[in-house]
């Protein structure tokens, strides 16, 4: 069984072929324990190359997932085209400048200006919020904690990143809402000549609140990413940096900081990207007002997101369509801060690529 | 600006084990000193305990005195950036700062003390790349990374780093054991040179390298895996390398050793 010549007979049969045959002791498999085999370097002629194998299935199996990413990327964007135009047609306002949201009327009216800005003006807040504080912990647990303190801590970071946004979202309104109330009061007492903090109230179920609680949900995934690529710097390149004369602070903006930027900047993008998504947090926090306000501390605010969920019960055809237009209009900006990240990053990828 | 090292009776420990065990040696001004010895005889461990580049690990800590110019570096008043401006080291791999341009890495070190001016980082610049034989290579290209020099130019480019701060020793803990026998040469050039201005410590398995380049040479060794290690003997490096009156020392020279 399994003589040496019969392997190139089975050479084309195909990799599951190659499989079966082992069960049927045919060459390709041949066990171990035939004394006949040849000599893994060869002996006698060489055999043909197979031309199917777990090697082109390998091949072929990757580049159909890599190829996935494209169809569904495009399917999503049909999608949501094909649904949005019919719904956009019948729109007697204008959809880009337009602050109302009357789409289930019998004149449908409406705009994404409001919410669009809503949806940007929270993700701004939370990652203002977020990421210093995630960037701060980050260093703290990578390159200042003692180990038995930074394994336990990062594992609860981690677990802040499970807690379901419904969760947030609860806790914020009930829990956080009146401390924020408290502090927006503060803040228009005696910085209201500022217009970010001015108005007359109420205050609390703002944009201020719904940005907080979108800075609590992303801070994980900003850490830890960032913890991650802090970890990762040369320690060769922090010894050489404190063989310079460097203290550790100094040290961490020499190596650690530059070596770790372009993964920094995908952390934060990965945030940004879930605090633009966010819905039913918002949806909880916010207290919905179709108007575009600096205001931060003054109830009103809303989001793409929130508006869809609020909204999508009580649409009818035209209403979906318009809500589907403003989740493409979520999409776009998605795509936008994302390609933002990557021309940042591919801007000093020369000096990227050396690094390793 | 070149000073005198004392150590005495210097043992080195990471965390409970003792890597170094009571040495004393002294070095001179404007001198190159090559320390060699088998792998783990805590030549580097020694090395690293003379700019405290050892304490950074966790748990590593030495007895014993370790003076420069009669002024105790282990002091507890002593800021230990000050002592490691004092005492640059240059490392057994090139590690020049890959998101740095090779500009920036020659005055990253200048940089961190606060220097801003531009005239003056220019200025640093070209000299310590000069004086690292570097300047000519990289003049047309100062703005590329660092990292994309050659290995040899990338430790020239780290030793130009190190020049940079103007430190009285220089540590070299095997600086060419990553590097072909043409940049290795090129560094063995520049130490000849260096020593005019510094002085130089450098840890060598390379017998022949240390023969050629250093005034005088101590012999690290131990007894079995998990001893701490000894400077068996130090003298002129013409002494160990002709006639070391210790037989260890004879032993190893003559590769008879283990």
């Amino acid at each position: 069984m399994g003589d040496y010549p019969s392997r190139s007979v089975n050479a084309t049969a195909g990799d599951l072929a190659a499989t079966s045959s082992r069960g049927q002791g045919a060459g390709y498999g041949a066990s171990p324990s035939n004394h006949n085999e040849p000599p893994l370097g060869g002996g006698g002629a060489l055999p043909k190359k197979s031309r199917f194998s777990i090697e082109t299935g390998f091949r072929a199996l990757s580049t159909a997932s890599g190829a996935m990413v494209l169809v569904i990327i495009v399917a999503i964007a049909v999608f949501l085209i094909y649904k949005a135009l019919p719904a956009l047609q019948a729109n007697t306002g204008h959809f880009l400048t337009q602050f109302e949201w009357n789409p289930n009327d019998a004149t449908p009216s409406f705009g994404i200006a409001a919410i669009a800005f809503g949806t940007v003006l929270s993700s701004i807040i939370a990652l203002l919020v977020a990421v210093p504080v995630a960037l701060s912990i980050a260093l703290f647990l990578s390159h200042y904690a003692p180990k038995r303190l930074a394994t336990p801590l990062g594992f609860v970071i981690d677990l802040l990143a499970a807690v379901p946004s419904v969760v947030f979202g609860l806790w914020g309104r009930d829990v956080l809402q009146s401390p924020v109330r408290d502090f927006s009061l503060w803040l228009n007492e005696y910085f209201g000549w500022i217009p970010l903090f001015g108005g007359n109230g109420p205050f609390g179920q703002s944009i201020l609140l719904g940005g907080l609680v979108l800075a609590i949900m992303v801070l994980p995934i900003i850490t830890s990413l960032s913890r991650e690529v802090f970890q990762q710097t040369p320690g060769m390149n922090e010894e050489a940096a404190l063989a310079l004369g460097a203290t550790r602070w100094e040290m961490i903006r020499t190596a650690v900081l530059p070596y770790g930027k372009p993964g920094v900047i995908a952390a934060v993008m990965l945030g940004l990207g879930r605090a633009l998504g966010e819905t039913i947090a918002l949806a909880m926090t916010l207290s919905i007002k179709f108007d575009i306000s600096f205001n931060l501390i003054e109830n009103g605010g809303n989001s793409v997101a929130a508006n869809i969920a609020n909204a999508f019960g009580e649409a009818n055809e035209t209403g979906r369509g318009a809500l589907i237009a403003s989740g493409l209009v979520l999409f776009t900006i998605t795509l936008v801060v994302n390609m933002t990240a990557r021309a940042i990053i591919y801007r000093r990828r020369e000096f990227r690529d050396n690094a390793a | 600006m070149a000073k005198r090292i004392e150590a005495s009776n210097v043992s080195s420990y990471y965390g409970s084990f003792k890597a170094i065990d009571s040495v004393s040696m002294t070095v001179e001004p404007k001198t190159i000193t090559a320390l060699i010895g088998p792998s783990g005889c805590g030549k580097s461990t020694f090395l690293r305990s003379i700019n405290r580049m050892h304490e950074v690990l966790p748990g590593a800590r030495i007895e014993g005195s370790l003076t420069i110019d009669d002024q105790n570096i282990y002091d507890p008043d002593v800021d230990v950036t000050a002592v490691r401006r004092m005492i640059g080291m240059v490392f057994q791999r090139p590690n020049p700062f890959p998101t740095m341009s090779i500009y920036e890495n020659a005055v990253a070190g200048l940089k961190l003390n606060g220097v801003k001016k531009k005239s003056v980082l220019d200025e640093a610049a070209e000299k310590s790349l000069r004086s690292a034989n570097l300047w000519d290579e990289v003049k047309d290209r100062l703005d590329r990374p660092g990292a994309g020099l050659s290995g040899g130019q990338q430790q020239r480019l780290c030793i130009a780093r190190t020049i940079a701060v103007q430190p009285q020793v220089v540590l070299m803990d095997e600086p060419c054991s990553a590097l072909d026998p043409i940049s290795t040469l090129a560094i063995e050039d520049l130490m000849f040179k260096l020593k005019d201005q510094f002085t130089i410590i450098i840890v060598t398995h390379n017998m022949q390298q240390a023969a050629r380049v250093s005034d005088k040479t101590g012999f690290f060794s131990i007894e079995k895996t998990g001893d701490p290690g000894r400077l068996i003997e130090y003298d002129d490096t013409q002494k160990i390398f002709s006639n070391p009156s210790q037989k260890k020392t004879e032993d190893y020279i003559t590769g008879r050793f283990g």
